[in-house]
């Protein structure tokens, strides 16, 4: 079969039926990804929709290049957050976007609640519906992955997406993974799977993508592959992988490191990724259709305490933000017990991120006697212990305890009962990611559409030596932002930003088929970037600044570029807002650009 | 004549990047991987590593034996070649095949037979397949 883009696969688990619709139209318009995703989540979410009833969708989307050209790999979610109550996007790399896309669609979108555990195996066919009662319940996410593996029947190039018993206990920053260590890892996807009791989803498919012209189509794929595999442009990801960044960046105090109480980790140099590169690193993998190969597996070899000659060996996937939030965040310094977390974590279905940073403002809580031993089932939290971190992270994946259950809502929401909402490091009511950089990182997290240092990368705005006012900053994370629609809407992985330029997209999306005149590229971004804020203004968010909850400790330690003001960052925010409403060019925002 | 078949080299430093798979379909100008003749999976999870299913062209290749219309001719030094319009699709080249590499092109009804172009290599970043020189013919 040829697999056309503009195919959109509807499911409804409620009656267990599916449709597919042809949606040229909005594909030629929004070319996929996140453009696509938006439109869809606005004509499925109704307004006010409970992000954990059968009223809020899953929406999947691949772009125009996925399958044709390399690096254009990632699968974006979409769905109403659980965790921020407003816009989730989550974006996830490994097979799940080529897969879909060579089964014949450009989106899925699932809606309703089975009345039962389910998993979904779709080709091109269409879709089965799977009993997953068995697979219910299981401690770690990746054994019911195993089990699915051998027992689905489809065959060639396949996707396993999958919950953990986080997921199904809805802790509202649990995690979707596939392909074992990627993850849909932001936001809550996984407690939308559990609150649908969707356990798993497998895609199965190896269709030809049709190119307008066979011959460029070569021509255009050797160069790119040439820039990818010849050229230093990926060197980094490609060698040390994203650890890369740990050395450099701890050194200049931006790693937030025991809740943000400290700029510095003692023996933090051993969490560097050369160490962990040269003392764990076993086994490099790519993502579907990408020679780099960013993905680092360390192999860690752990006696049985009590029965000499007994080891297991545990491959565990680590990178940049793991080490932060298992390392760092919570002052533990040894690799070796930091992928000891990590592993933990990949079975609970949670995510490393915001799992670590809720991790250490309940030790602070602790320490404040706002949170005490009887509240964690006698748990004792300590910087630096890595056995009471085991512990608290398996008993709040398990969320039995009321403790456990605030804590699974998020550090905004825990703070809000237990107090320490100065200390309790969230933007937005996403966790904070792993760069203390300065003004620009903070400003990008609170105004961002996904509250991720993604959105904008203020993180590498803060990198370089200039010193900028808050408007200027507002205005690069906005113009850096508008661009990352159009590589977040081909799915373009964001570490291939160099390799994919205005001109190579225009080229690109010719060949699959999508005119789009490289001038109206950015008015695209836009438009995009607008139609989600749309959605999350809608769900309650805004972007006065009084309206943003800001910690003050991130003013309070100091930071890659040195101690932030309140004051720096509230104006970042107000021009943003600005942006936002305004577009580039309203009143009084001329001499910002000029 | 020289004779060539593509063998794999060091499966241990495959990454699963599935460039060679994509480089395959390519020839034909398309993109996806319906046409592809090599074939690389994980062995239970991408955490244990990969098997490559290529068609290492046997002396004696059982596909051609298998298939009842002799639509696999026998390649002088190893390996078949592909008559199209003998082919009926009756699969039994595929299930003859041991290994695995033959698959089904369900477009054009027809078997994915390797040419031992090499191509899929030229694309391998880690130098897991090679296109080797088997033996001469006259």
């Amino acid at each position: 079969m040829v697999s056309f883009l503009s195919r959109v696969l509807i499911i409804d688990l409620s009656l267990k039926k599916f449709r597919t619709e042809d949606r040229g139209l909005l594909f030629s318009e929004r070319i996929g990804g996140t453009g696509v995703a938006i439109r869809l989540l606005n004509e499925f979410c109704p307004e006010g929709a409970d992000p954990l009833g059968p009223e809020n969708p899953i929406i999947l989307s691949v772009g125009a290049l996925t399958s044709l050209f390399p690096l254009a790999s990632k699968c974006v979610a979409m769905f109403k957050s659980p965790l921020t109550g407003n816009l989730g996007e989550s974006h996830a790399g490994g097979r799940t976007a080529v897969t879909i896309r060579m089964a014949g669609y450009g989106a899925i979108v699932i809606t309703g609640r089975s009345e039962e555990p389910v998993y979904l195996s779709i080709s091109p066919d269409g879709v089965t519906f799977h009993d997953a009662r068995s697979l219910w319940g299981m401690t770690r996410g990746d054994t019911a992955a195993r089990i699915i593996r051998s027992y689905d029947g489809t065959p060639g190039n396949r996707t396993i997406l999958r919950i953990g018993r986080a997921g199904e206990r809805m802790v509202r920053y649990a995690a979707v993974t596939t392909e074992t260590f990627r993850h849909f890892g932001r936001m809550g996807l996984g407690a939308v799977f559990g609150s649908k009791q969707l356990k798993a989803i497998v895609v199965s498919g190896e269709d030809t993508v049709p190119v307008s012209d066979g011959k460029t189509y070569r021509q255009l794929y050797d160069r790119l592959f040439d820039q990818v595999t010849k050229s230093p442009l990926m060197k980094k990801y490609h060698d040390i992988g994203t650890p890369i960044n740990i050395l450099p960046l701890s050194t200049i105090n931006s790693v937030p490191t025991r809740n943000l109480t400290t700029s510095k980790l003692e023996g933090g140099k051993n969490l560097a990724g050369e160490e962990f590169a040269a003392r764990f690193l076993a086994r490099r993998v790519a993502c579907s259709h990408c020679p780099v190969s960013c993905i680092h597996i360390a192999q860690i070899r752990t006696p049985y305490p009590h029965d000499p000659y007994f080891f297991k060996t545990t491959p565990v996937c680590y990178d940049y933000e793991l080490i932060y939030s298992l390392g760092f965040m919570v002052g533990i310094s040894d690799p070796w017990q930091v992928l000891t977390l990590i592993d933990e974590i990949e079975g609970t279905g949670m995510d490393a991120m915001s799992s670590g940073v809720v991790a250490a403002y309940t030790t602070e809580a602790m320490k404040n006697g706002l949170i005490t031993s009887e509240m964690t089932g006698g748990i004792s939290l300590a910087f630096g212990e890595p056995d009471t971190y085991l512990e608290f992270f398996r008993a709040l994946a398990d969320q039995q305890l009321p403790l456990y259950r605030d804590l699974g809502r998020g550090v905004d929401y825990a703070a809000g009962i237990y107090g320490g909402q100065e200390y309790a490091l969230s933007f937005g009511k996403n966790e904070m990611p792993g760069y203390h950089t300065g003004p620009a990182a903070i400003i990008g997290y609170l105004v961002g559409s996904r509250h991720s240092h993604l959105d904008g990368a203020g993180y590498s705005i803060d990198q370089k030596p200039d010193n900028k006012s808050p408007e200027e900053i507002a205005l690069d994370l906005y113009t850096e932002e508008v661009w990352r629609q159009i590589l977040s809407s081909l799915v373009v992985c964001f570490f291939a930003r160099g390799l994919y330029t205005e001109d190579v997209v225009s080229e690109c999306l010719a060949v699959s088929g999508i005119s789009m005149e490289k001038n109206s590229m950015l008015k695209v971004g836009e438009d995009i970037l607008r139609e989600k804020y749309m959605f999350k203004f809608r769900e309650g968010f805004s972007l006065d600044s009084d309206k943003l909850r800001l910690p003050a400790r991130v003013t309070e330690q100091v930071s890659g570029k040195g101690y932030i003001t309140e004051d720096i960052i509230r104006k970042g925010v107000a021009t943003y807002n600005d942006l936002i409403k305004n577009g580039k060019n309203p009143s009084g925002m001329d001499q910002i650009i000029t | 004549m020289s004779i060539r078949r593509l063998a794999v080299i060091d499966m241990d430093r495959c990454v699963g990047c599935q460039s060679c798979m994509f480089a395959c379909n390519r020839r034909h100008g398309t993109g996806g991987l319906a046409r592809s003749a090599i074939h690389v999976s994980s062995v239970g999870g991408i955490e244990r590593g990969f098997s490559v299913r290529v068609c290492r062209a046997c002396n004696d290749p059982p596909c051609a034996d298998a298939c009842p219309n002799k639509a696999l001719l026998k390649r002088e030094g190893g390996g078949v070649k592909l008559v199209s319009d003998l082919c009926k699709g009756c699969m039994s080249c595929m299930q003859a095949c041991l290994l695995g590499a033959i698959s089904w092109d369900k477009e054009r009804n027809l078997p994915v037979i390797c040419i031992y172009c090499g191509i899929c290599a030229k694309y391998c970043p880690y130098q897991v397949i090679e296109l080797q020189k088997t033996s001469e013919v006259s």
